[in-house]
Formats: C-alpha cells, sequence, structure tokens
C-alpha cells in the first residue's frame, strides 16, 4: 500500500499542488497567518501611525519643543496651541510628539536588545551546557547582584550630551538576565526532544538549531517577555529622568510629561492627557502586535488556521 | 460456543454512553457498551487509543471529570452505580471493585512508604488495628512476590522498579477481597520479561481472591493467554465480543480480522505478510451515519454508510459481532489475508551472499562508560558505569540487524555512539569503511549524509512549530542543495512514504500518529543515507497503523538499497523484519545470528527467557505454552562483574551443581559460534525451542 501510493494522482492535481508548494516554508506560512489576524495587522497599523505621526508631526506646527510662547500659560487646546500650552508657555503638542519620539525608540529598541540578549545568551547556555553555561550564567548571575539603578546614574554623567542610544543599551543591559535564565531552563529541555536530536543527527549546525528550533519553540515566551518589556523600558527610562539622568530637560520623553502632569491632571487634564493616551495606544498596539505574532508562530492555534 | 460462567454477574454494563463537551463539539467517548462479568472470570476488553476502552473502565468507577455526561446502567451485584454520590462510590471502589493502573509510576505517592499505602488502603475500608493492618500488607507484599517482603515495606515507591511498583499496585488492588479488578493496561510501560511477571502475580491474585478480571489492553497476545472472553472495541463501541477462541479463530468483523492480520508473530517460520488497515479511526466528534469503520473496510457495501450494524450474535450465540456482512465472513470463513490486501514482501536478500556484501556498519568492542559523581561544590568521581561494555557486530549492505532488549541494557546508548560519530570510549565504529575515531570535522559531517535516524515517539521527533517542508528540506539545505531543487525533492519524499505531496505545508499536528512516523521515515530519506537506525520506529503506534509502517520500511529498504539497525523491544516485529538479531543484557550482547535460528531455537538462556515471554496471540498456543519466568530485575549497572553477568538470574546456572557453577562465576563468558549463524555468550548452552 504505501510506495507505489498515487501512481496516477492526475497531471492537473500535480501542477495545483506545485504552485502551492513553491513558496511554503516558516516565514511565508508564519507572515501569512499574522495577517489573517485582523486585530493584530490593526496593531501594526497603528503602532506605524505613531511612528509616523511622532517623526512628521513636528512639521505641522511651527512651535517647538523648546520654544516657549509667553501669551500663552496653561492654555486649553486651540487653533493656536493644538494640544494647549503649559505653565510656562511651552507647546503641548510638540512635547508629545517629541517626549513621543525618545519613548518610542527607547521602549522598543529596548525590548529588542534586551529580550534578544536573554534568548541568544539564554539558548547558547543551555544547548552547549559544559563550560559555555556556567560562565555565562556567572555572567548573568553577577549583573543580577549589581544595582543596575545605581551604576546607570554613575554612567550618565559620563554620556550627558552624547547620544542618549547609549542610554537605551545601558537599559537593556540590565533587564535581560531573569529571562535569560528561563530561557535556559527551556532550552535544557528542548535540546533532549527528540526534533532537536533528529537535526543534530542530521549534521546541522549549532547555530541553526538554536534559531530554527529551540527559540521558535519558546517563542510564547519571548513575545510575551518583549511585549512586557516595551512597557517596562517606557517606564524605568521615566523614572531614571525623574531623578535626572536620563532624558533631561529640555529634552522630554512620555516619562518626563506624564510626570510633570499628573499633579494637575485633574485641574489642566490636557497636560497629562495626551501624553498619557500616547503611552496607552502604544503598549496595547505593542501587545495586539505580539498576540498575533503568538498566534501566527503557533500552528496549533485555531485563529489563525490555514483557510 | 462457550457461554460466560454460570451464576450471576458482579457487574453488569449495559448501554453505557459517554459525552464530553468540547470546543470542537461534544466527542462520543462511548456510544453504547453493554458487557456482564461473572465471578472469577477474565473478561478482556480490546481496542487500540481512543475506542474508549478506558473511558468505560473510568465510567464504571464514577472516576470520570465532571464535566462528562455519562447514562446507562454499570450494576454492581445487582446495585446501581451511576448516579451515586462520591462519598457512597468511595465504599464500593477499592473495596468491591479494584483498579490497576497503567503507569505505576504516577499511581504511587512518592512520599509515601509502599507499606503505608497499602496499609492506608486496608485501614480506608476495615476497621482493623494499625498493626495488624501492617501484618496484613506485609501479607499481601509477600503474595505479590516481592522478597523481604517485611523489610521492603518499609521501601519508597522510589526505591523499587516499574514492575515491582506494578505489583504494589496489585497488593493494594488485591487488599480488600475485591469482587472486581479492572486493570487498565497493567503490563504496557513494562519489559516483555517483567510483563510475564506481573500477568503471572495478577493470575496469583486472582486465585487468591477468587475475583474477576476486567483486562483492558491494546494487546491482542495478553489477551490471548490471559482473558476467557474478550469484547473488541472501535470508535466507541463494541464491535466483536465472544471466547478468545471464538475471536481469535472465527473472527467475524472485517476489524478484528484487520488487527489479527497486522500482527506480526514471534513463532513464525517465514516472513510471512502483514495486512495493514488503511487509513485511520474516525474522529469521535460528529460521525458520519453509518458504520464508523466502513471507511477503511474492504467488504463495505451500500448499506455500511447509511445505518450502523447493531451487534448481533453469529452463528453462535455467545459470540456476537457489529458488521453487516457477518453472513458472507461466516460463509466463507475469511481470513484476515482474504479481507485486507497484504502486499507481496519484498525479496529477501540472501543468506548466502552475506559475506560478499560491503559492510556498512562494523563495531567492534565497544564500550561507552559514564562517571558516577558525587558532591556538588565538589564533584569527585565515585567511579564508572559501563552502559556499553565490549559490544561487536556488523551490518552488511541491505540486510536488517535487529537490536533487542529490555530497558536499561545499553540499546540506546549503542545508536547514540553510533551516531555521535565520534570516538567512543574504547573499541571502535566503522561507517563504511571509515573509522569515526579518526574523522576530521569535515569529514564527520560528510558521513552524517549516508546514516540517519527513525526516533520512536513521532510527535516528539517532528518540531511541532515547522511545517512539513522544512522539516524535510533541513537537511538538504545543511549540504547545500539549492533551494530550487528543494521542493521537488520534499514531493518526492512524500510520494515514497505515501503521503500526498499537498501536505508539504501543513503542521506536524495535523497528522495522525502512523502519518507523523512516515513523515520521520521520510526525513531520515531526504539525504538518501546507506543506513538507517530505527529506534523503536513502531512502538508508540497503534496495532493497526504498525503494519503499514512496518510494510513501508520493507519496501523502501528493498527499493533503495537500505540498511537497518532495527533497535527494538517488540521481538514479534524484530522477527519479522530482521534479517539478523542481536540480544544485548547488561551492556553485552549474549546472542546474535539469523533470526531463523535464533527464534526457532535460542541458545542463551536469557534469549529463551526473553522469547517465552512473548505473548502469541493465539489462545491455543498460549494455554499449551511452559513460560519460563526470571527471576527478579536486570540488577544495577555499577557493580563491578566478574563472571557471567546473567548468572544471578538464570535459570540454567539455578540447576548446575557446585563443580560447574565455578565456571560461570569465575568466567566471563565469550560469543561462541554454535554453527548456522547463531553465536551465544553461555558456558552451557543448549538449544531449545520456546514456542
Amino acid at each position: 500500500m504505501p510506495a507505489e501510493i498515487q501512481p496516477t494522482a492526475s497531471i492537473a492535481i500535480e501542477a495545483a499542488a506545485e504552485v502551492a508548494l513553491e513558496d511554503v516554508g516558516r516565514g511565508r506560512l508564519v507572515m501569512r497567518r499574522f495577517f489573517r489576524k485582523k486585530i493584530a495587522v490593526g496593531g501594526l497599523v497603528v503602532l506605524v501611525l505613531l511612528l509616523a505621526f511622532a517623526f512628521i508631526g513636528p512639521y505641522l506646527t511651527k512651535w517647538d519643543y523648546k520654544s516657549t510662547d509667553y501669551n500663552a500659560f496653561l492654555q486649553r487646546p486651540s487653533s493656536s496651541h493644538w494640544f494647549g500650552t503649559t505653565q510656562i508657555g511651552q507647546d503641548v503638542y510638540a512635547q508629545t510628539l517629541r517626549g513621543l519620539q525618545k519613548s518610542l525608540v527607547i521602549g522598543l529598541l529596548t525590548a529588542f536588545v534586551s529580550t534578544g540578549l536573554a534568548a541568544v545568551v539564554g539558548a547558547t547556555a543551555g544547548y552547549f551546557g559544559g563550560w559555555a553555561d556556567r560562565i555565562l550564567m556567572w555572567f548573568v548571575d553577577l549583573l543580577l547582584v549589581l544595582p543596575a539603578f545605581l551604576i546607570i546614574a554613575i554612567l550618565s554623567p559620563t554620556f550627558r550630551g552624547k547620544t542618549w542610544l547609549i542610554f537605551v543599551f545601558l537599559l537593556a543591559a540590565f533587564s535581560w538576565m531573569i529571562t535569560a535564565r528561563i530561557v535556559r531552563g527551556l532550552a535544557l529541555s528542548l535540546k533532549e526532544q527528540e526534533f532537536v536530536q533528529a537535526a543534530r543527527f542530521m549534521g546541522v549546525p549549532p547555530r541553526k538549531i538554536i534559531f530554527r528550533h529551540l527559540l521558535p519553540n519558546m517563542s510564547s515566551l519571548l513575545i510575551i517577555d518583549a511585549t512586557l518589556n516595551v512597557g517596562g523600558a517606557i517606564l524605568a527610562e521615566t523614572g531614571l529622568s525623574y531623578f535626572g539622568f536620563g532624558v533631561q530637560p529640555p529634552d522630554v520623553s512620555l516619562g518626563t510629561l506624564i510626570a510633570d502632569g499628573t499633579r494637575s491632571a485633574i485641574t489642566f487634564p490636557w497636560l497629562f492627557l495626551f501624553s498619557g493616551g500616547a503611552l496607552i495606544i502604544t503598549v496595547l498596539a505593542v501587545s495586539v502586535i505580539g498576540d498575533g505574532m503568538r498566534d501566527a508562530l503557533d500552528p496549533k492555534s485555531n485563529s489563525s488556521r490555514n483557510t | 460456543m462457550t457461554a460466560p460462567p454460570p451464576g450471576e454477574p458482579v457487574l453488569r454494563v449495559s448501554n453505557l454512553v459517554v459525552d464530553f463537551p468540547s470546543e470542537a463539539g461534544t466527542v462520543n467517548a462511548v456510544r453504547g457498551v453493554s458487557y456482564e462479568v461473572a465471578p472469577g472470570e477474565v473478561f478482556g476488553v480490546v481496542g487500540e487509543s481512543g475506542s474508549g476502552k478506558s473511558v468505560t473502565a473510568l465510567a464504571i468507577l464514577g472516576l470520570l471529570p465532571n464535566s462528562a455526561r455519562v447514562s446507562g446502567s454499570v450494576q454492581y451485584r445487582g446495585r446501581e452505580l451511576l448516579g451515586l454520590g462520591d462519598a457512597d462510590m468511595s465504599k464500593i471502589r477499592g473495596r468491591s471493585i479494584a483498579m490497576v493502573f497503567q503507569d505505576p509510576l504516577s499511581a504511587l505517592t512518592p512520599v509515601y512508604t509502599v507499606g503505608q499505602q497499602i496499609v492506608e488502603a486496608v485501614r480506608i475500608h476495615n476497621d482493623v488495628s494499625r498493626d495488624d493492618a501492617e501484618k496484613r500488607a506485609v501479607e499481601l507484599l509477600d503474595l505479590v512476590g516481592i522478597p523481604n517482603a517485611a523489610e521492603r515495606a518499609r521501601s519508597f515507591p522510589h526505591e523499587f522498579s516499574g514492575g515491582m511498583r506494578q505489583r504494589v499496585m496489585i497488593a493494594m488492588a488485591i487488599a480488600n477481597d475485591p469482587d472486581v479488578i479492572i486493570a487498565d493496561e497493567p503490563t504496557t510501560a513494562l519489559d516483555v520479561t517483567i510483563q510475564a511477571q506481573v500477568l503471572e502475580v495478577l493470575e496469583r491474585a486472582q486465585e487468591a481472591t477468587g475475583a474477576a478480571i476486567v483486562m483492558i489492553t491494546h494487546d491482542l497476545g495478553v489477551i490471548a493467554g490471559f482473558a476467557d472472553r474478550v469484547m473488541v472495541m472501535y470508535a466507541g463501541k463494541p464491535v466483536e465480543t465472544g471466547s478468545v477462541d471464538d475471536v481469535f479463530y472465527r473472527p467475524r468483523m472485517p476489524y478484528t480480522l484487520g488487527l489479527l492480520g497486522s500482527l506480526p508473530r514471534a513463532d513464525a517460520t517465514g516472513r510471512e505478510p502483514l495486512t495493514p488497515v488503511d487509513g485511520n479511526p474516525p474522529s469521535l466528534v460528529a460521525l458520519p451515519p453509518g458504520c464508523p469503520f466502513a471507511p477503511r473496510c474492504p467488504l463495505k457495501i451500500e448499506v455500511c454508510e447509511s445505518a450502523e450494524p447493531p451487534l448481533l450474535p453469529t452463528d453462535d450465540p455467545w459470540h456476537a459481532s457489529a458488521c453487516h456482512r457477518t453472513a458472507y465472513v461466516a460463509e466463507n470463513d475469511l481470513k484476515p489475508t482474504d479481507v485486507f490486501a497484504a502486499p507481496t514482501p519484498p525479496p529477501v536478500v540472501s543468506e548466502a551472499m552475506r559475506e560478499g556484501r560491503p559492510v556498512v556498519l562494523e563495531v567492534k568492542d565497544l564500550v561507552r562508560t559514564f562517571p558516577l559523581t558525587r558532591g556538588l561544590v565538589f564533584r569527585r568521581q565515585v567511579g564508572e558505569l559501563a552502559a556499553v561494555d565490549g559490544i561487536s557486530f556488523d551490518i552488511r549492505e541491505g540486510e536488517t540487524l535487529g537490536l533487542v532488549g529490555e530497558s536499561g541494557c545499553g540499546k540506546t546508548t549503542t545508536i547514540n555512539e553510533i551516531l555521535a560519530l565520534a570516538k567512543p570510549t574504547s573499541g571502535s565504529i566503522n561507517v563504511l569503511g571509515q573509522d569515526t575515531a579518526a574523522l576530521s570535522r569535515r569529514e564527520r559531517q560528510e558521513l552524517r549524509r549516508d546514516i540517519s535516524v527513525v526516533f520512536q515517539d513521532p510527535m516528539a521527533s517532528l518540531d511541532p512549530k515547522l511545517p512539513i517542508s522544512d522539516i524535510l528540506s533541513e537537511g538538504l539545505a545543511t549540504y547545500g542543495v539549492a533551494k530550487s531543487e528543494r521542493g521537488p525533492r520534499v514531493r518526492e519524499l512524500l510520494q515514497l512514504v505515501g503521503l500526498s505531496s499537498t501536505h508539504a505545508s501543513r503542521y506536524p499536528h495535523e497528522f495522525s500518529g502512523g502519518q507523523r512516523q512516515r513523515v520521520g521515515i521520510a526525513r531520515a530519506l531526504a539525504l538518501q543515507p546507506k543506513l538507517v537506525v530505527l529506534d523503536e520506529p513502531v512502538s508508540a503506534l497503534d496495532v493497526s497503523i504498525r503494519a503499514g509502517i512496518v510494510n513501508l520500511l520493507e519496501q523502501l529498504r528493498a527499493d533503495l538499497r537500505l540498511s537497518y539497525l532495527f533497535v527494538a523491544h517488540d521481538l514479534s516485529v524484530v522477527r519479522h523484519s530482521a534479517d539478523r538479531v542481536a540480544v544485548m543484557y547488561l551492556g553485552r550482547i549474549v546472542e546474535i545470528g539469523a533470526v531463523a535460528p535464533v527464534f526457532a531455537h535460542p541458545a542463551h538462556p536469557y534469549t529463551q527467557a526473553l522469547l517465552s515471554a512473548v505473548p502469541l496471540p493465539d489462545p491455543r498456543r498460549e494455554r499449551e505454552r511452559k513460560r519460563i519466568i526470571l527471576e527478579g530485575d536486570l540488577p544495577g549497572t555499577t557493580e563491578v562483574r566478574v563472571g557471567c553477568r546473567f548468572r544471578g538470574r538464570c535459570p540454567t546456572f539455578a540447576t548446575l551443581d557446585e563443580t560447574l557453577r565455578t565456571k560461570c562465576i569465575e568466567d566471563d563468558p565469550a560469543l561462541t559460534s554454535l554453527g548456522d549463524d547463531q553465536s551465544a555468550a553461555c558456558h552451557y548452552p543448549t538449544l531449545a525451542s520456546v514456542f
């Protein structure tokens, strides 16, 4: 019954199969499944719009985030100041956009770097075991016992005036360790699985095994971690900025704006609402995208089943 | 022909129906099961996974989750059990109806001693003092054959082997003299010699208590030797019931025929064809009208697709079958090969030419030791564990070597050593004439193309997150096959293993177990290897699916000139598929040779015991056979060994006198040829037939 199966499969069916088979492969399949999910695509659109808004928006107004309008202190939103003004006459619209720029980049980049680092280090340690594992885990433990806040505080004067991207990497460098430990644990159990053994015996190099088999099989964890990290990074930056490290005035971020705005949230809501709303929309969009990614990567999820 | 034993039945199940709500719809797990069990009778329930046999048992004991909807009736000595509250059921469970579960590891609590657990079982139903209960516990352990029962009662479950744990479970089950013992796959997780021990204990327990046993299993061999009457289940319904002789020798339902025909037999004399049952068992959600077996049945007629046949007596009032074609099958007395198409077995490579064929794999004095360490902070080596201790064999082109042995004998270590293509602890591995110890990194990578592996568990061996096309082309990509060539090769591979090429974009979970194993085989063949290591390729599959995979492997071997190293604990499959067989015990090969002589007249006492423990799907022969029951379990591999390592359990050794024994105690026997193609490592080999 096997082997000689379908000797008579018609040519038409074969041809159709050929077309369907042309571009299968995980990348395409996952993309197809992702785009089938409307809410996730919605999240992606919102995120792209936010980015566009943050970087193009400032050109639409004559106000700059640093400049002050001495004729308008604490004004409600109006035709000249779309989002209103602050106590010293700064334009809230310009400030919100500037803050959004900073926070989006800080949040997304930190989350990406931190989760990526955790995945690579954890999976490498778990997969290779032995000395690689021991050394990497010592390093992780070392970073865990260092007081992150203090170190960033001490280092930040050194970077003052230079690019704030350094700040992103500092934030990322101190937020990946716990995830790395979890990833290592998962890698330890996954590497015993027969499909990993099969790849090993087939001669697939370790680098490929880690990226093809280990990491996708823990994608739910990584995606959830990354999504949480976006919010976490934005908040961490706020905390640091509040104490005078990180983003410094006159420069602003969503964090500093919200920190300043909360005091008068009820009496002068426009100081707080726009920046707060931007933060909420950002985090929401990211989690919806993460949700969609997780479903797309998980073949068992029903919501994005093949037709 | 055989009526159930007289007397009021102890257990009467009538029209039992169990439904589970699920997201996909209602799962009709059991769709009307009726049977009666008389006192002292052994009633066998056979079926594949998903046939509803375990759910039926759980429903009888009221152990189903609350979401299950149960209707029908279950009567114990005339008392209705369905609808009883948990408190009332608890008085019946364990006391009147006891259960033995499949997995003895999870059925015992790890934090209490086995003695305490039996005491608890005794005292929960009887008002006895702790001391009396403890005495009873020791008695029970003694009854089920646990040596030094008084002392062992103070041991914890992890200090027992799997077989010993199952004995403890049986001791707990009979602690309160139940009338019915329900045994759900009690020996499935055990090795074959241990299975023989446990079945014997179960029989002894039945004699001691006079209980009826409901034996649930998928293994027709166990049923043939153990049960009086049998019920075959398919898709939640009994499809055939009768005495074992009726069902095994005069099957009337095509599904039963298919099951019997798909079983390889350890006592076969030649290579008899296996008849696979095409297709898969139906999903139990929204079954279409008609006979659920119809889509797989070669005998189906129009009415099969519109009306489900009821279970009706055949020409014999005690033999019932649920099939529209019963009369036709009975009239012509059809055999499995008449109903199901058996492929002609591909030609076997001839024995005589063995010397002339090139050697594909040669293993010489292979040793693999693992260091035993103690201490957490400062690790120090306290000894060595020799998992494989000097084994030699070779595989020539086009042949299959079966490597058999019980768990812990070193089979897995052996294949891991071979597949790693690294330098072993000592000894040598030669693949296609290349010594693996002398390989450079690049040569080793190149050699990996020629040797591949098929794993046991088809679910775990395929990456759940990769579509089939990616799984199959992974090896191709590793060896630099151009992207444009991979697609056609994937389609070719899928067709080679009997799958449709349109399956390439699906994920593993969308396939059934048998299909997944086919994908696993296709992956192993992707790089056109010369040698394929088959690690228990069919033991995780259902019986009716197994035959298809076994046939496929044989066909592929003939078509592609492959050689197989076939690792298995199922000796029947090895008898069917292998040309030569090597029997391992504690890291050594104790007997090796062509399958025909080794199975016909094994020489080593261990091989004899192993073969005699294999149940045959043949009730008459099972009744006549005398089993060689081995004492004890596999000893630990850490002890320093002098002399023959089997002597502690050896039935031959036990009969020898002092002077002859010294040789076994002092000398380690080497493999010596006994003519034909058969060698055994025993000082006093005797050729004996065990079937």
